[in-house]
């Protein structure tokens, strides 16, 4: 027998193996979607890349050779070299570590707040209700971007201020995902049951109501992703991300604007980078989708 | 001893037009350290008047009572706080369907031990050793098992077998049984029951049957609140079951199938008769 045949045992004999299989069901069904195993490759080396940056990057991302400027893509620059002399493929790579931070934090500060604040509104209901799905609404209804540029323009520019104008933009969507879940469930007899053990209000939201919201939040934020790297590019490009010499990706392209007739690869590479990070994190977030709801998910 | 004492219970919601209807009119009884039986068809109010009880009437619902004494606290002008400090530890319910009444996504022996971890301060070991010892004493004969068991995992007549370990894990006075038998299958809902007497007349609790069903709620308690329409229309041992003098008791009791039946027709409620009477 082998371990494939011991996975896909249809009587599995012990409670590891029936987990076990039932999560190589899903990593096959997922890996049958050839996009999202492209998107998940890409995030892979976007990480790998992140974490090994100083070691992969042949040249200092901010240190520049004032004598080898705006070269073109070359062996010993496979990039080229920005109007300061700094090798590009050095800081597209610094910059991945820039972009995996904005986007982890975002992700770590929007998912929550959006979370406990759909889930609040639909247990409570009522005026609660009314009020919170008033003021996410009021946020939902303006662009993204254009919040966030005030937000960042009040707060002023930096690469913590972008995250947090970032994060303040992104929640409102997670709040209406957690409110309907919640919605389903506010009156189900377990939440009854929960409240007859003499359990609270905050116990029952915290340990009842949010772990049931969770999944459906996390393929959310696994498509919003591209969003927000999109988001922080553009305020990088703006010039009200990350400040120099940070090698943020927009904020390359906005350097290279100058220069992009003459020495078009300035402004093209970090161009690229946003491109493929974005194309992968929806890839990815899809094939999870696909693969995560029953609903979709083919009968074989 | 009377354990609870109520008077003149109401429950009324909003209509959608503008006034409000009642769906508990008025009811008036006493329990002890006993077993008693509420029966009714749907909609007589028999889950409302538990609901209330509990304090779990959700707004726009209101509830109103003229009395309600449990144990020496007056459940009428009770604070969100006293209501959970009083839930799960001195009183608490059973729900029909297991299916709906355990959370999904929370290991059985979790579930069964929320209700330590907010009325009793115990180490997560004590914790633990008392939800098995509860599950134990719900004849579940592998405890160390079915405690780390999904609800989806387990059967009906199991789950309400979790269900009651949850609600008597801290030995209330009172426990409050809705329809407890009702999604169980034949087989098993004698178990559950015997189960629940046991638990009941052991721990000296005092219990709150509300079913539809006549003869079950005969056979396992000793007396017997008929309701309709948000009243009760009958008080009666249950041995004397059979010298009921409201009409629509007696209605109850005649269209009972027998297993001697010589009937060609079961006969049915003649409700514009009742509806005059009430």
């Amino acid at each position: 027998m082998t371990a494939r045949d011991w996975l896909l045992d249809e009587d599995p004999a012990t409670r590891a193996q029936a987990r076990a299989g039932q999560a190589y069901r899903l990593a096959t069904a997922l890996a049958g979607n050839a996009l999202a195993m492209v998107g998940l490759a890409i995030i892979l080396a976007l990480l790998v890349v992140a974490a090994f940056a100083p070691w992969l990057a042949p040249y200092s991302p901010v240190q520049g050779d004032l004598g080898a400027r705006l070269l073109p893509p070359s062996a010993a620059h496979w990039m080229g070299t920005d109007e300061l002399g700094r090798d590009i493929l050095s800081r597209v790579i610094h910059g991945a570590r820039i972009t995996l931070f904005i986007v982890l934090l975002v992700a770590v500060i929007a998912a929550p707040l959006g979370l406990i604040i759909g889930a609040v509104s639909g247990y409570f209901g009522g005026w609660t209700d009314r009020i919170l799905m008033g003021v996410t609404d009021i946020f939902l209804s303006m662009p993204r971007l254009i919040l966030a540029l005030a937000f960042v323009a009040a707060l002023g520019p930096g690469i913590e201020n972008a995250v947090i104008a970032i994060a303040i933009t992104a929640w409102p969507v997670y709040a209406r995902i957690a409110r309907a879940e919640t919605l389903t469930f506010r009156n189900a007899d377990f939440v009854a049951a929960i409240r007859m053990q003499g359990a609270g209000h905050a116990r029952v939201i915290g340990l009842h109501i949010v772990p049931l919201c969770l999944s459906s939040t996390i393929v959310r934020v696994t498509l919003d992703m591209a969003g927000i790297i999109l988001t922080a590019a553009g305020l990088g490009f703006l010039g009200l991300g990350a400040q120099p010499p940070l090698p943020e990706w927009g904020a390359m392209i906005s350097k290279g604007r100058a220069f992009i007739l003459d020495q078009w690869w300035v402004a093209t590479m970090p161009g690229f980078a946003i491109v493929i990070v974005s194309l992968g994190f929806c890839l990815f977030g899809d094939g999870l989708r696909d693969v995560l709801d029953p609903r979709q998910r083919a009968r074989g | 001893m009377t354990l609870l004492s109520v008077r003149d219970l109401r429950v009324s919601f909003p209509r959608p037009t503008g006034g409000r209807v009642e769906v508990v009119r008025g009811i008036t009884f006493d329990l002890g350290r006993e077993r008693l039986g509420i029966v009714g068809e749907s909609g007589s109010g028999k889950s409302m008047t538990g609901r209330a009880l509990m304090g779990l009437i959700a707004p726009p619902g209101r509830v109103a009572a003229a009395r309600m004494d449990f144990d020496g606290t007056d459940l009428t002008g009770l604070t969100p706080a006293g209501w959970r400090a009083l839930r799960g530890a001195r009183m608490s319910m059973v729900l029909q369907d297991p299916k709906f009444s355990l959370n999904p996504v929370m290991r059985v022996g979790d579930q069964i031990g929320e209700a330590l971890a907010f009325h009793a301060r115990l180490s997560a070991r004590n914790r633990r050793a008392r939800v098995l010892e509860t599950l134990a004493a719900v004849r579940i004969d592998d405890p160390e098992r079915v405690y780390r068991l999904y609800p989806h995992e387990i059967s009906g007549g199991m789950g309400q077998r979790v269900m009651i370990a949850m609600m008597v894990i801290l030995e209330p006075a009172l426990l409050i049984a809705d329809e407890p038998t009702s999604a169980l299958d034949v087989s098993v809902r004698e178990q559950v029951l015997e189960i629940m007497d046991d638990l009941v007349r052991r721990r000296g609790m005092g219990l709150m049957l509300i079913s539809h069903d006549l003869n079950m709620v005969a056979r396992w308690c000793d007396r017997i609140l008929v309701m309709f329409d948000g009243r009760v229309v009958e008080e009666i041992a249950a041995g004397r079951l059979h010298d009921a003098t409201h009409p629509y008791t007696r209605g109850l009791i005649a269209s009972l199938p027998r297993m001697d039946e010589t009937r060609a027709e079961l006969p049915v409620l003649d409700r514009a008769a009742l509806a005059r009477g009430a």
